[in-house]
C-alpha cells in the first residue's frame, strides 16, 4: 500500500459569521494517491470548496477557524507548518489551483505573459527557494529557460499561436482559453497536486469537453494527482479515478468511479443520482432542504431528509465502514446493490 | 392537445433580426454584432419550446427581442396573431398580461425593499381594474399555487431562502395569468437536487394555468426532460429544429451532432474519449463566409463557403440548416 | 418599523456613531432650550460695556465678549442660527439635487446629460468660494447664507443620486419592473428612490457637518447674518483682535463648531457602516 500523496484527517473548520459559527467541516477525511484524479462531489454547502481552500491554505483569515484536524502533504502537515514555508515551497509549487472563474485570477492592466513571467519567477522548478526577496533579480538564462517551458506549455493546452497569447490582456482572450491558460500555469512549476475547483461549469458545454479531455490526457502522462470539485456529476464521470461525496460538511462515501455511479451506497448518492433529468426516471428531487450550518442536524447531517433514517442516525454520525474493498461510507443502513444496475 | 395542431400558433416568429453595433474607441461603428440573423420559429399553444445554444448563439436575446425588450433591427413577431414587433405602436398593457419572461433568477426580480405581498400586488394594480378584495384572492391563489403559505406574504425576499425567493418571482409573472412565459436559463447554477424541484414546479403551474413555455437553456439533459420541441441556436441562427426526440435521436447538423456528443452521460461511455470538436466558435462580428459552422465542420466542402443555408423542413416538422444533410 | 429599532441598536453598539449622536442631540436641545439654559439671554441684542472682556467665572461661563455680553448666552443662541442655516440649507439642495438626479439617471437622454453638464461645471468650483460670491454680492443675512449655500450644494446631490440612480438601473428588479411597465415616476420613487435611501441619508447626516463648517467661514468673513446676531463664525471673527488674551472668547464658539461637526461625521459614519447593504442583511 503507497503512501498517499494528500491525507486529509479530522478536519473541522468553522466560519464565524453574523449569524452565529457555521460549522462548515466537520471532521473530514481525505486522501489521494499520485497520479489518481478524485472527484470532490457536493452541492452548494457541501463544504467542498472550503475543504480545497484548507488545502492550499487560503482560508479568508477574519471568519474561518480551523478547529482541529491534519493536513499531510508530500511528509509534513501543512497546518502545522510555518506559514511562509508553505506560501512559498507548497502553494502555487508542489500543490497548484485552477478556479472557476478564471478571469479574476488575473490582473486586468497586465498582460498574460507578465503576469505569468511573475510567477514562474518565484515558483518555477528552477527558482532557488531560500532566497525570496522581491528585489531580487531574475537571472536572463532562468527567464529564457521559464519563457521556453512556458510556450511549450501553451502548445500542449493546444492555444493557438502561444506567443501573441502572451501578449494578450485577460479580457481577450475567451473563457475556455483561460482555462487552458490557467491549466498550463499548473503544470508550469511541475506540481504533483492540482487542486481544481469547479474549472469548467462555466464553460459551455463543447468547450468542457475539449478541456476535460485535456485535462484526462495531460495528468495521467504526467502523473499529476487532480483533486476535482464540482457539483457536476457529468464532469466527475468524465474524467475521475474515485469519487468523494460531501454533504453539508461531511463526507459520506467514498468510492471508485465505476462503483459510484452504477452502486452507489449512500441514500444521498443515490438521491443525487436520481435527481438527474432523465427520460425514463422523470424528474425526482430530494425533499427538504439543505441546512444551514450554523446549527446543522446532530449525527448523520442528511438524516432529517433520508428516508432510512433511525435513532443512530440522528444522533451520532456513523463512522466509516467499507462494504468492500476500496468503497467506503459513512451509514448505519447503506444500500446494497448489484452492481450491473445502471444509473444512466 | 391534438385539436390545436390546426390552429395559428400562438407566438411566431419570421425573419428576426438583431445586429448590434460595434464601436471602436471613438465610437465609430466598426462592424456588427449579429445577435440574431434571420431567425424564424412558432411556438404552438400548450407546447413547451426549448432553445438551445453556447454562449453568443443569441438564445438570450431572441428571448429579450421577443419580449420587447430590444427592439428587432428586422423581422416580425406576431403573438396571438397580433403583430407586435414595434411595441411604442402596438397595444401594450394587453399585451404584458399575456405575454411573461421570466429571468434567470426570478427571486432576483424582488424589490428587496418591498414586501412580498406588496410586489405581487404591484402588476395586478398597474395592469388590471380588479378591486383590493379580488387582488387578495388572486394573490392569494398564486402564492399557494407555488407551494408558499400565505404567511409569506408579509415577509421582505431577504427573509425567505433562494428557493422560495425563485419560486416568488415566478408568481409575480403568474399573477398577471399570462399565456407565454420565455423562461431564461431558469436552472442554470442550481444544484441537481434544486433543479429537479423548480423543473417540478414549472410542469405543475403549466398544467394548472396551461401555459405555454419557451424554455431557453444551453443544459441540454434538462431540455430533453422538459420540452416537446427544441430549436438549436448557433452564432445567431437556427441551425437544427424539430420534436425532442427526432433530435436528441438523429440529429442532422453537425453542429447539432457535436452539442449532443458533449453531454457527458452518466454509466455509460466517456465523452472525452472521441470528442471531436475542436476550437472555439468564430468572432461574431467578423462570421465565416457561407454557413457559419463550416471552420470547425468535419463534413465541410466547397460549397459550404459559398452558399449560406437557410433551415430546410425535411419532413416531419424536422429542419435542419445543413446543405450536407439530406445525404445518406 | 421593526429596522428603525434594529437601526437603533445597530446604532447603540457602535460607540463613535453614539457619541456623534449625543453630541447632535445636545446641539438640537441646546438650539431648542436656549432660553432657560441661557444665564444671560437677553445679552443677545443687550451690552454691558463695563463688563467686557472678562474671563471665565461663576457668573460668565464662558467670560464676556468685547461687547460685555454673556459669551456662553450668546453661544447658546447661536446654535439656533447654526441648525436652522444647516437644516434649511442641506434641506433645500436635496429636494432640488435628488430628483434632477433621478430624473436624469433614469432616462439618461440629452435633458438629463444637460442637468448633469450644469451640475458638473458648478462642482468645478469649490464650493466655498462660489457661496463667498454669492453671499458678497446678496448682502450679509442669514436667508442670502441659506442661499448661498443651497445653490452651491444642490449640484453634489444630483451627482450623487444620477450616480446611484444608473447603478440601480441595472439592478435585476428595476429590469423586472420596467419589462412589467411599471410606469417611469412609480419606478423612480417607489423602487429607486427606496433604494439609494440609505446613500442619501449618510450623505446628508455629513453635509450638514461641513454645511455649518462653510456657514460658520461665511459669517467669519462677515458674509453671514449682521451683528448682534450671535452666530458663531461672526463671533470667532470679533474676537480675532482680542487674542491671545481674551482667549475664551475664540474658544467657546470654536469648540462648539468642532464638536457640532464631528458630531455630524461621527454619526455619519456610523450609519454608513449600519446602512451599508452588505452589513445589514445576515442570510444573504
Amino acid at each position: 500500500m503507497s503512501e498517499p500523496l494528500l491525507s486529509v484527517s479530522n478536519l473541522r473548520v468553522d466560519f464565524v459569521t453574523n449569524a452565529g459559527r457555521a460549522r462548515v467541516l466537520d471532521h473530514v477525511n481525505l486522501s489521494l494517491k499520485t497520479g489518481e484524479i478524485v472527484g470532490l462531489v457536493g452541492e452548494s454547502g457541501s463544504g467542498k470548496t472550503t475543504l480545497a481552500r484548507a488545502i492550499l491554505g487560503i482560508l479568508p483569515a477574519n471568519a474561518a477557524r480551523i478547529e482541529s484536524g491534519e493536513i499531510w502533504f508530500e511528509g509534513r502537515d501543512l497546518l502545522k507548518s510555518p506559514a511562509e514555508i508553505v506560501a512559498r515551497d507548497v502553494r502555487g509549487r508542489r500543490i497548484t489551483f485552477v478556479p472557476q472563474d478564471p478571469f479574476t485570477s488575473f490582473n486586468p492592466v497586465f498582460s498574460i505573459g507578465s503576469q505569468i513571467m511573475e510567477i514562474m519567477r518565484w515558483k518555477s522548478p528552477d527558482a532557488r527557494p531560500n532566497r525570496r526577496n522581491w528585489w531580487q533579480r531574475y537571472p536572463r538564462e532562468r527567464r529564457r529557460a521559464d519563457l521556453a517551458r512556458v510556450l511549450e506549455l501553451l502548445r500542449i493546452v493546444q492555444l493557438p499561436d502561444p506567443e501573441a497569447i502572451l501578449a494578450k490582456y485577460p479580457h481577450e482572450v475567451s473563457g475556455g482559453q483561460r482555462q487552458r491558460l490557467m491549466i498550463a500555469m499548473a503544470l508550469a512549476t511541475e506540481a504533483r497536486l492540482i487542486i481544481a475547483d469547479e474549472p469548467t461549469t462555466a464553460l459551455d458545454v463543447t468547450i468542457q469537453a475539449q478541456i476535460l479531455k485535456l485535462l484526462r490526457r495531460l495528468t495521467s502522462e504526467r502523473g499529476v494527482s487532480v483533486l476535482f470539485a464540482t457539483h457536476d456529476l457529468g464532469a466527475a464521470h468524465e474524467i475521475c479515478d474515485r469519487v468523494v461525496v460531501m454533504y453539508a460538511g461531511q463526507e459520506v462515501e467514498s468510492a471508485p468511479a465505476s462503483v459510484f455511479f452504477r452502486a452507489p451506497a449512500h441514500p444521498y448518492t443515490e438521491s443525487l443520482l436520481a435527481s438527474l433529468p432523465s427520460r425514463e426516471r422523470g424528474i425526482r428531487g430530494i425533499p427538504g432542504e439543505i441546512p444551514v450550518l450554523v446549527d446543522p442536524p446532530a449525527g448523520c447531517r442528511f438524516h432529517p431528509r433520508c428516508g432510512r433514517a433511525s435513532d443512530a442516525c440522528r444522533r451520532i454520525r456513523p463512522e466509516v465502514s467499507a462494504p468492500v474493498p476500496g468503497h467506503e461510507v459513512r451509514c448505519y443502513h447503506p444500500l446494497v446493490r448489484r452492481p450491473t444496475e445502471v444509473h444512466s | 392537445m391534438t385539436g390545436k395542431a390546426m390552429a395559428a400558433p400562438l407566438l411566431e416568429v419570421e425573419g428576426l433580426r438583431k445586429y448590434f453595433p460595434v464601436r471602436d474607441v471613438w465610437g465609430r461603428r466598426t462592424g456588427w454584432l449579429k445577435a440574431l440573423d434571420d431567425v424564424s420559429l412558432a411556438v404552438r399553444e400548450g407546447e413547451i419550446l426549448g432553445v438551445v445554444g453556447e454562449s453568443g448563439c443569441g438564445k438570450s436575446t431572441l428571448g429579450k427581442v421577443i419580449m420587447g425588450i430590444h427592439a428587432p433591427t428586422a423581422g416580425s413577431i406576431r403573438f396571438e396573431g397580433e403583430d407586435i414587433t414595434d411595441r411604442r405602436r402596438a397595444g401594450k398593457s394587453g399585451l404584458r398580461s399575456r405575454l411573461q419572461y421570466s429571468y434567470q433568477d426570478p427571486g432576483a426580480s424582488l424589490d428587496p425593499r418591498w414586501k412580498i405581498g406588496a410586489s405581487l400586488n404591484e402588476p395586478l394594480a398597474i395592469h388590471t381594474r380588479l378591486d383590493r378584495s379580488e387582488r387578495q384572492a388572486r394573490i392569494g391563489e398564486i402564492i399557494r399555487a407555488v407551494g408558499l403559505p400565505e404567511t409569506h406574504l408579509d415577509l421582505y425576499p431577504h427573509e425567505i431562502s433562494g428557493g422560495q425567493q425563485r419560486r416568488v418571482g415566478l408568481a409575480r409573472i403568474l399573477t398577471l395569468k399570462p399565456k407565454l412565459v420565455i423562461l431564461d436559463e431558469p436552472t442554470s447554477g442550481l444544484d441537481v437536487s434544486v433543479q429537479a424541484t423548480v423543473l417540478n414546479l414549472f410542469l405543475d403551474l403549466k398544467h394548472q394555468f396551461g401555459l405555454t413555455y419557451v424554455f431557453i437553456s444551453h443544459d441540454l439533459a434538462v431540455v430533453r426532460m422538459l420540452c416537446d420541441r427544441v430549436a438549436v441556436m448557433y452564432l445567431g441562427r437556427i441551425v437544427e429544429s424539430g420534436p425532442i426526440e427526432q433530435i436528441f435521436s438523429s440529429p442532422r447538423h453537425p453542429y447539432t451532432q457535436s452539442l449532443l456528443a458533449a453531454i457527458p452521460e452518466i454509466g455509460g461511455r466517456k465523452v472525452t474519449d472521441d470528442f471531436w470538436l475542436e476550437g472555439e466558435p468564430p468572432d461574431p462580428t467578423s462570421l465565416p463566409s457561407g454557413c457559419r459552422f463550416r471552420t470547425r465542420c468535419p463534413r465541410a466542402i466547397e460549397r459550404c463557403a459559398q452558399e449560406d443555408p437557410g433551415l430546410i423542413d425535411r419532413g416531419g416538422g424536422h429542419a435542419d440548416a445543413c446543405l450536407r444533410a439530406g445525404e445518406s | 418599523m421593526q429596522t428603525a429599532f434594529y437601526l437603533f441598536r445597530r446604532l447603540a453598539s457602535d460607540r463613535t456613531a453614539l457619541f456623534g449622536a449625543c453630541l447632535v442631540l445636545l446641539l438640537i436641545l441646546t438650539a431648542i432650550l436656549a432660553p432657560w439654559l441661557a444665564t444671560h439671554p437677553n445679552d443677545v441684542a443687550e451690552f454691558h460695556p463695563a463688563e467686557r472682556l472678562k474671563p471665565p467665572s461663576a457668573a460668565h461661563f464662558f467670560g464676556t465678549d468685547r461687547m460685555g455680553s454673556d459669551v456662553y448666552s450668546r453661544l447658546l443662541f447661536g446654535a439656533r442660527i447654526t441648525i436652522t442655516i444647516a437644516v434649511i440649507a442641506v434641506g433645500t439642495a436635496v429636494l432640488i439635487g435628488v430628483p434632477i438626479g433621478l430624473v436624469a439617471g433614469y432616462y439618461r437622454n440629452w435633458v438629463g446629460d444637460l442637468l448633469m453638464r450644469i451640475s458638473d461645471i458648478f462642482l468645478a468650483v469649490p464650493q466655498i468660494v462660489l457661496a463667498i460670491a454669492i453671499a458678497q454680492s446678496l448682502g450679509p443675512s442669514i436667508e442670502n447664507v441659506i442661499l448661498a449655500l443651497s445653490l452651491t450644494y444642490w449640484p453634489f446631490w444630483a451627482r450623487l443620486v444620477y450616480a446611484e440612480t444608473t447603478r440601480a438601473m441595472n439592478e435585476t428588479y428595476v429590469e423586472a419592473a420596467i419589462a412589467l411597465g411599471v410606469p417611469a415616476p412609480r419606478i423612480m420613487l417607489l423602487h429607486i428612490l427606496p433604494n439609494i435611501s440609505s446613500s442619501i441619508i449618510v450623505r446628508t447626516t455629513i453635509g450638514m457637518g461641513g454645511t455649518i463648517l462653510t456657514a460658520a467661514a461665511l459669517g467669519f468673513l462677515g458674509l453671514g447674518p449682521p451683528p448682534p446676531t450671535p452666530e458663531w463664525g461672526r463671533t470667532i471673527a470679533e474676537s480675532r483682535e482680542f487674542l491671545p488674551d481674551a482667549w475664551w472668547y475664540a474658544t467657546a464658539p470654536g469648540v462648539a463648531i468642532f464638536l457640532v461637526v464631528m458630531g455630524f461625521n461621527l454619526l455619519g459614519d456610523g450609519l454608513r457602516d449600519i446602512l451599508d447593504p452588505r452589513t445589514r442583511r445576515e442570510r444573504e
